[in-house]
């Protein structure tokens, strides 16, 4: 199972991220557990500065605006 | 092998590239057909005489909305695309190590292409401050970016001319450098959250130098559909408003309100009204423009323009958990009187 973490403090972008994952993992029936990380001081651990920002498993993949479908849909092909 | 690792060949560029091509072509001889087919309407294939009321009004409005609208979806997706080159990461970086000054203008120009949500605006203060940024130069940051909003700069060059619009880029960047180097010299250190300074950010990974054009220009496209999608009804709302003034309201209407010889306080009292409003660009210019052809001093014009774009409220709100207040005041209270005095001079050159 992906660990996903979607990291912003809230704002449209960063849920408007996290439902396009959560409905592309749906879609393509991957197992994924979504958690969204809105302690500043965690999200610049990872380095982000730009919201919103995704990790799975441990490594950020994007950061900076919402992911293109595409891009969100690669992470997910096996 | 993972397929979005695979480089994008030399013949995939070319034809993105020639797509791109083809639409700009595309959109110049809309534009250039706009002027010629609102006429048709109005006063063909509608009937109304010239000069009339009604006949104004609405060649206005069929003139001005497609016109917007080009230039709205034109400098968006310019701009985008540009701004794909750049990241907040690359800037932190850039300014790193260098001084007030010269760090005060480098931060004002890289404000204005680096992409930037107010959202961000928290996390990226702290990143800028662990690196070691001088504060005023994070400042002058944090005011410049938000000023060249593509949306507002598409309409300034559509409704006023592009000598307007480098001057409000011009300007907007004078007011970051020197509102960022005011600040800088005041001390302000102790202003700032206790534990912004303790904090570590980790370098990251910056993509804006590793994207395919092909995800650049879908960026801009993107871009172009979300905000097209979220104005087009302030876009028709605020023209069908300066198109019934344009037809309506008789010349030199609001001089006396607005004008060169209005009242010295016309100018601070639209900045400040502007302050609290943060919204569309798009709503408010047509009405702005119809307004100084009724009279309406440029100058003032153009700071209620800054002023709503420059300074918004969801961003002051989100500041406050990096900066206590008397540094948000300083803040606020700077950047006001910087977009006063360039109201004034602005009425006083134009």
């Amino acid at each position: 199972m992906k660990d996903i973490k979607v990291l912003g403090s809230g704002c449209s972008k960063c849920v408007a991220t996290a439902k396009l994952i959560e409905d592309i993992a749906q879609t393509k029936g991957v197992d994924i557990q979504v958690e969204k990380v809105t302690d500043l001081t965690q999200i610049l651990g990872y380095g982000v500065m730009s919201t919103p920002g995704v990790v799975i498993d441990g490594t950020v993949v994007h950061a900076g605006n919402v992911p293109a479908r595409n891009k969100v849909e690669a992470w997910f092909a096996k | 092998m993972n397929s979005i690792t695979e480089p994008i060949g030399k013949r995939e560029t070319f034809r993105l590239w020639s797509i791109v091509v083809i639409v700009a072509l595309l959109w110049v001889f809309l534009y250039n057909a706009i002027q010629p087919l609102s006429e048709w309407i109005s006063y063909e294939a509608l009937g109304l005489a010239r000069t009339s009321h009604a006949g104004e009004a609405v060649a206005f409005f069929f003139y001005d909305v497609p016109k917007i609208m080009l230039l709205i979806s034109g400098m968006i997706f310019v701009i985008t695309v540009l701004r794909t080159f750049f990241s907040a990461e690359r800037a932190r970086r850039l300014l790193s190590g260098k001084r007030s000054g010269v760090g005060n203008v480098l931060a004002s120009a890289l404000g204005i292409v680096t992409p930037f949500c107010s959202c961000s605006a928290v996390p990226l203060f702290i990143g800028f401050v662990e690196a070691g940024i001088p504060l005023g130069v994070t400042f002058s940051f944090l005011v410049a970016a938000p000023v060249i909003n593509e949306v507002a700069l598409a309409l300034l060059y559509g409704m006023f001319g592009w000598k307007v619009a480098v001057l409000y880029v011009t300007s907007g960047m004078t007011i970051s450098i020197v509102t960022g180097l005011f600040i800088g010299r005041l001390g302000v250190e102790r202003w700032v959250e206790d534990f912004v300074w303790k904090m570590q950010v980790r370098g990251a990974e910056d993509e804006s130098a590793n994207l395919t054009w092909d995800e650049r220009f879908g960026r801009g496209r993107e871009a172009v559909k979300e905000i097209v999608e979220k104005v087009w009804l302030y876009v028709l709302i605020g023209i069908g408003i300066g198109a019934g003034i344009h037809g309506y309201v008789p010349t030199d209407a609001m001089a006396a309100y607005m004008g060169k010889d209005a009242a010295w306080w016309s100018v601070p009292l639209v900045v400040l009204v502007a302050l609290p409003l943060y919204s569309n660009a798009a709503g408010m210019a047509p009405i702005l423009l119809a307004l100084v052809e009724k009279g309406a001093a440029l100058g003032t014009a153009l700071a209620f323009m800054m002023a709503v774009v420059g300074v918004s409220l969801p961003e002051t709100i989100l500041l406050r958990r990096v900066l206590k207040p008397q540094l948000i005041a300083i803040f606020i209270g700077v950047v006001t009187v910087a977009i006063i005095i360039t109201g004034y001079l602005f009425n006083l050159i134009l």
